[in-house]
């Protein structure tokens, strides 16, 4: 084939990527915006309290879980010490107000900040190492953390935790003491956030990601800087990870050790296994999943672990892949019958 | 373009390149031969910056690249392709060449647009379209036949616009008719590209026949360098390497 014939070929079979992905982006934001309607009519709709706090965890949660899908599933880093970012951001959040008195936002960035510098610091460190070396430094750095905040008694409360509340003054006529209030502003951090790696997943840098989690060495050849990628997810992970924290912080107005303990980065592995890592809303559904569970199976019994040791075993083993995995695939395996049927 | 000199590199008692001085020109094709272990691949991983020399010099246009790590070797230009196909399994065909060519423009780390960029789309295309694969763009790279898995790696280093390409055994593990294919592809591409291609090859038919320079490898020294006919009338060649019955029908 000549090179006028290849050139000829390309423009008539090639889509027009650069409209396809810019359409693709507006459709995501117009998403984004609905879902944040349906969730900020909730309070108007139903009275219940117990409903709001329930949106309000897995806002918490949600983007914790999230964050650490971006590690998990785009770039193949399981983390076991993601929670450690959870309790920095509502440590780090809470002593920023109860010490300085700022404004919620100027703690809220300080936090982030603060997040950053620390997971630049660790994440250089961990991620030059292999699967499950990875995973078990990560997990030393939690429990590291967790053994700081224990025993720096003058500074956390040690295992008491942040205690006397946590003040919450008024910013830009948001009341993070009223609930309505609180749960919006925790929905609008769910969705923004949400919203954010969904860009980095499906950004170039996404991409690269994805190439990374494949075959690392061959993205190397091809000119990668393996190591400063997997370092900028990480830090960027850690980000959406430390707001899940600040608004477990704002919501109990405390900060405790179980933050930053290790069971913190079980149940965002847990969310994931149960929701699934092929798609990116797959720890979403993962995290209202195990809060469900957590919140009935709590009410009926007490042999809690029993029962969702069952309901992650069926996950692993049964079917072999989350929920969201699962019914991406029926559907895609539905449609695959209607097109052959004539 | 490319000349290495005194390279050097031993694993434990066992030297596996030992004192190789080469010199590959501009658009020049070249076989490297040698039996199992003489250190072709290792010679390949020394260039490419996967393992570091012992001692030597690796100049590529005046440049040392002794030190450096595999991606700035890769931005200098080197590509190469391996013996077992290094893809990404996950990534369709298409998405593959588009990640490859914004790896290429220093693309890879944008965060704030949506991928694929719509400057990477007309070299993805060329480079789908030089080795086949166009129509099979939207196949997930894993479930690719081996010879297309094979392409589809030598695409991923073509994407790069390397000025020297490297190719670990582009036939391994392919049927007679198969191995033709491809190294009749090699050799058009080594042609329409105007490119250095240095190629690891077994099979003695395909390297007497298709390569104007050949390099013989034997225990990580160079045995002989030179034209086809210079090689097999060689006979240091001929004793270690071509000299069994088998090799004999082809010289």
């Amino acid at each position: 084939m000549t090179e006028l014939q290849a050139e000829r070929g390309g423009d008539l079979s090639a889509p027009p990527i650069d409209v396809k992905s810019k359409r693709l982006r507006y459709i995501d934001l117009l998403i984004a915006i609905a879902a944040f309607a349906v969730l900020a009519s909730l309070p108007f709709l139903f009275s219940s309290k117990a409903l709001l706090d329930f949106v309000i965890r897995c806002a918490a949660f949600g983007l914790f879980a999230t964050s650490l899908n971006l590690l998990v599933g785009y770039t193949g880093m399981i983390s076991f010490g993601h929670g450690m970012f959870f309790g920095l951001g509502a440590y780090g959040f809470g002593l920023i107000m109860q010490r300085t008195g700022v404004p919620v936002p100027v703690a809220f960035l300080g936090t982030l900040v603060l997040t950053a510098v620390v997971a630049t610091a660790i994440g250089a460190i961990c991620v030059r190492l292999k699967e499950i070396y990875f995973a078990f430094v990560t997990l030393a750095f939690q429990m590291l953390i967790h053994s700081i905040i224990l025993s720096w008694v003058s500074l956390t409360g040690g295992d008491q935790g942040l205690r006397g509340g946590i003040p919450r003054p008024k910013f830009l006529g948001i009341d993070p003491t009223n609930h309505i209030h609180l749960y919006i502003m925790s929905c609008a951090l769910l969705v923004i956030g949400l919203l954010l790696m969904r860009q980095i997943a499906q950004s170039p840098f996404g991409y690269t990601l994805r190439m990374i989690r494949d075959n690392a060495s061959r993205a190397s050849f091809i000119g990668i800087d393996v190591w400063r990628a997997k370092l900028t997810i990480f830090v960027l992970s850690s980000l959406f990870a430390s707001t899940g924290g600040i608004i477990m912080c704002l919501f109990v107005s405390g900060a405790y050790p179980e933050f930053a303990y290790w069971t913190i980065s079980g149940e965002g592995i847990f969310i994931n296994l149960l929701g699934g890592v092929t798609t990116f809303l797959g720890p979403m559904v993962g995290t209202v999943l195990l809060l469900t569970l957590n919140d009935t199976v709590t009410r009926l019994t007490e042999h809690y672990g029993i029962v969702l040791g069952i309901v992650i075993l069926f996950f692993a083993i049964g079917l072999r892949k989350g929920l969201m995995d699962f019914a991406v695939e029926w559907y895609e395996a539905r449609r695959g019958d209607k097109e052959r049927a004539p | 373009m490319l000349e290495v000199q005194n390279l050097c590199k031993s694993f434990g008692g066992v030297k596996a390149a030992d004192d190789i001085t080469l010199n590959f020109t501009d658009g020049s094709l070249t076989a490297v031969i040698g039996p199992n272990g003489a250190g072709k691949s290792t010679f390949f991983n020394l260039i490419t910056g996967a393992l570091k020399p012992d001692s030597g010099r690796i100049l590529l246009d005046g440049v040392d690249m002794v030190g450096r790590s595999p991606p700035d070797i890769a931005r200098h230009g080197i590509g190469r392709a391996f013996q077992v196909a290094s893809i990404f399994p996950s990534l369709t065909v298409h998405e593959t060449m588009l990640a490859a060519v914004g790896a290429d423009q220093r693309r890879a780390g944008i965060l704030h647009r949506r991928f694929p960029l719509a400057e990477t789309r007309d070299r993805a295309e060329y480079a789908m379209e030089l080795l086949g694969l166009a129509n099979k763009r939207n196949r997930t790279a894993a479930t690719l036949s081996h010879g297309d898995q094979k392409l589809l790696d030598i695409a991923l280093a073509l994407v790069l616009d390397p000025q020297l390409l490297l190719l670990d055994e582009p036939t391994a593990g392919m049927g007679t008719e198969e191995r033709w294919r491809m190294i009749d592809k090699v050799r058009e591409l080594w042609e329409r590209e105007k490119i250095s291609v240095v190629f690891i090859e077994h099979d003695m038919d395909i390297v007497f026949k298709i390569a104007p320079e050949i390099v013989v490898l034997c225990y990580g020294r160079i045995l002989a360098t030179g034209t086809p006919d210079a090689i097999r009338q060689n006979p240091a060649v001929i004793e270690a390497y071509l000299g069994t019955d088998h090799h004999a029908e082809a010289i």
